[in-house]
């Protein structure tokens, strides 16, 4: 029952499990007092083009309407051989309660290197995917408080999006919204990423109207549409702000970017 | 509870590793039976505190719900057919989910209820197959496939899981068979079975326009339009209608198409939906 809650401070100290539950509240009275989760706010945000994908978020942290910080990144390399994660491949962002998104980033970084040392190559992104899904759903019965999104380049070298929900089920897209402002970001990027409910002028009325053809957008444009969903987001959201941190992931590497946004 | 934590936390012959030191020195992660438990007395009222949006509105976790999903047996086969909508609370987290989960080339299941139960345990009910096929050297009989899954969910009855889920495929000794599963432990065969937040308005097409005899175009289409009547009534159904023939030799996509593009077609050339009208203003 030990290895259950190896995270307590305490390694061989009185560790929390079942059989030794606090006494003092009896088997089927209603226990009160466990809040593990905090919202810490800001959202996250990526976008998959043909070659790149681009993984965003802000660096604001809040709790109820504190601010806690300006910088505090919501968004990590993953499985990187160094410190400085300057050989990684891969992109996680975490919204939510930023202790458990750091726990899982932590986790995932630490079992992503272990597979680049077992088998001599950097985990592939379908493979990451599905191993944070595992990962999630392990705590099925107490979960991470998290949005976590995956970014990084397939095995043919597209751009490729995983998005989650707090318990691991996933899905490939081609954008996702994540957080606070996702209900705010998330009507815009369906809008002008995938071109929902655009049509060609002039073409019809009503039902006969034929649909905008579907292009795939350049690096340049998708950078300015993360910028202004985020501008956009942060003019109406009190929890998103700050500064604007965004990864490039292309097959050259990684580049990072850092914008600021208003702070107020 | 306890005895059920101490039996699914703790594996018999992993004593001294700590979370953290398997998940990194298990070269696959061993899918399944190994979960954190919140520590509290009563995790699982603790987890629908935190997780149920139902029953709490302002639960901090939402966990992505609400579906139609419908399968039949007819003479060619096995039906399958879902929508493609996910929500939380009222907000639309996805409109492009895939809700038929293909655990082998050809068996087929379905997803409705918690999106991670399903694509979870259906993955782990692959996993079971395939050592199944390995052990035995033919395949599992879909009888077999479903009572895995249905023994699974019961093994965690009470803890909070949620899916409704059909097992549907074709074997040799069986011929087309389907299985309604959900978390309850509920395991039933039958010909036809429509789940989820839409399935009473699936069930009223479906109903009306079934029988056995069906010709494989027919039954494709009665499967489409049993969707698309779930879409337009329940506003948790909506998106996209994933439709799958599962055949003796295995199952063939039939497309993941929109349905407003289908819902215009049905509704003008067909004359059915008469309720809305095709007038502008």
């Amino acid at each position: 029952m030990s290895a259950m809650f190896s995270q307590n401070p305490l390694m061989n100290g009185p560790n929390y499990s079942f059989n030794q539950a606090p006494s003092t509240a009896a088997a089927g009275n209603k226990e009160h007092g466990f809040y593990p989760y905090t919202d810490n706010g800001g959202s996250t945000l990526a976008i998959s083009g043909s070659d790149f994908t681009i993984v965003a978020g802000d660096t604001r942290s809040t709790s109820g309407y504190n601010i806690n910080t300006r910088y505090s990144p919501k968004v990590f390399k993953i499985g990187g051989t160094t410190s400085s994660q300057d050989d990684a491949t891969l992109v996680l962002s975490v919204v939510g309660f930023a202790a458990d998104g750091e726990a899982l980033k932590e986790r995932l970084d630490a079992i992503v290197k272990m597979y680049r040392y077992q088998h001599g190559k950097p985990m592939s992104v379908k493979a990451c995917a599905q191993r944070l899904s595992t990962i999630l759903y392990g705590k099925r019965f107490f979960p991470y408080y998290v949005t976590a999104i995956l970014g990084g380049l397939d095995e043919e070298g597209n751009g490729a999006v995983y998005s989650y929900d707090p318990v691991g089920s996933y899905e490939r897209e081609q954008c996702r919204a994540a957080g606070a402002a996702a209900s705010l970001i998330m009507p815009f990027l369906d809008n002008q990423v995938n071109y929902k409910n655009q049509y060609i002028p002039g073409s019809g009325v009503g039902h006969a109207l034929v649909e905008r053809e579907k292009i795939p957008l350049g690096r340049t444009e998708v950078e300015d549409v993360v910028k202004d969903a985020f501008d956009s987001a942060v003019e109406r959201h009190i929890e998103v702000g700050d500064g604007l941190q965004m990864f490039v992931i292309t097959k050259s590497g990684i580049e990072e970017k850092y914008l600021p946004l208003k702070r107020d | 509870m306890d005895t059920l934590v101490a039996r699914y936390s703790q594996p018999m012959f992993e004593k001294d590793y700590t979370e953290d030191q398997l998940d990194m020195y298990q070269p696959a992660p061993s899918l399944s039976l190994r979960f954190a438990m919140p520590p509290v007395a009563q995790p699982s009222a603790w987890l629908r505190a935190a997780t149920d949006d139902h029953a709490n509105p302002n639960c901090p976790i939402k966990i992505a719900h609400g579906t139609t999903t419908l399968a039949f047996r007819f003479q060619g086969g096995i039906i399958v057919a879902t929508d493609s909508r996910a929500t939380a609370g009222n907000w639309i987290a996805s409109q492009t989910v895939k809700k038929v989960i293909e655990i082998n080339n050809c068996l087929l299941g379905t997803m409705a209820g918690g999106a991670a139960d399903c694509q979870y345990w259906l993955a782990y009910l692959g996993m079971q197959c395939r050592l199944h096929e390995l052990r035995h050297k033919r395949r599992i009989s879909v009888a077999a496939a479903s009572k895995i899954l249905a023994n699974l969910v019961y093994s965690y009855k009470g803890m909070g899981l949620s899916m409704g889920t059909m097992c549907a495929g074709v074997t040799k000794e069986e011929g087309p068979a389907l299985y309604y599963i959900d978390s309850d432990g509920t395991r039933l065969a039958g010909n036809l079975f429509c789940v989820g937040s839409g399935q009473t308005f699936a069930y009223g097409v479906l109903d009306a326009e079934y029988s056995y005899d069906l010709s494989e175009e027919a039954a494709l289409e009665l499967g489409r339009r049993s969707i698309l009547a779930a879409t337009h009534r329940d506003a948790y159904s909506g998106g996209f209608i994933n439709l799958y023939h599962v055949k003796e030799d295995g199952w063939v996509k039939h497309g993941f198409n929109d349905t407003n593009p289908i819902f215009w077609k049905t509704k003008l050339e067909s004359g059915e939906f008469s309720n809305v009208t095709s007038e502008l203003v």
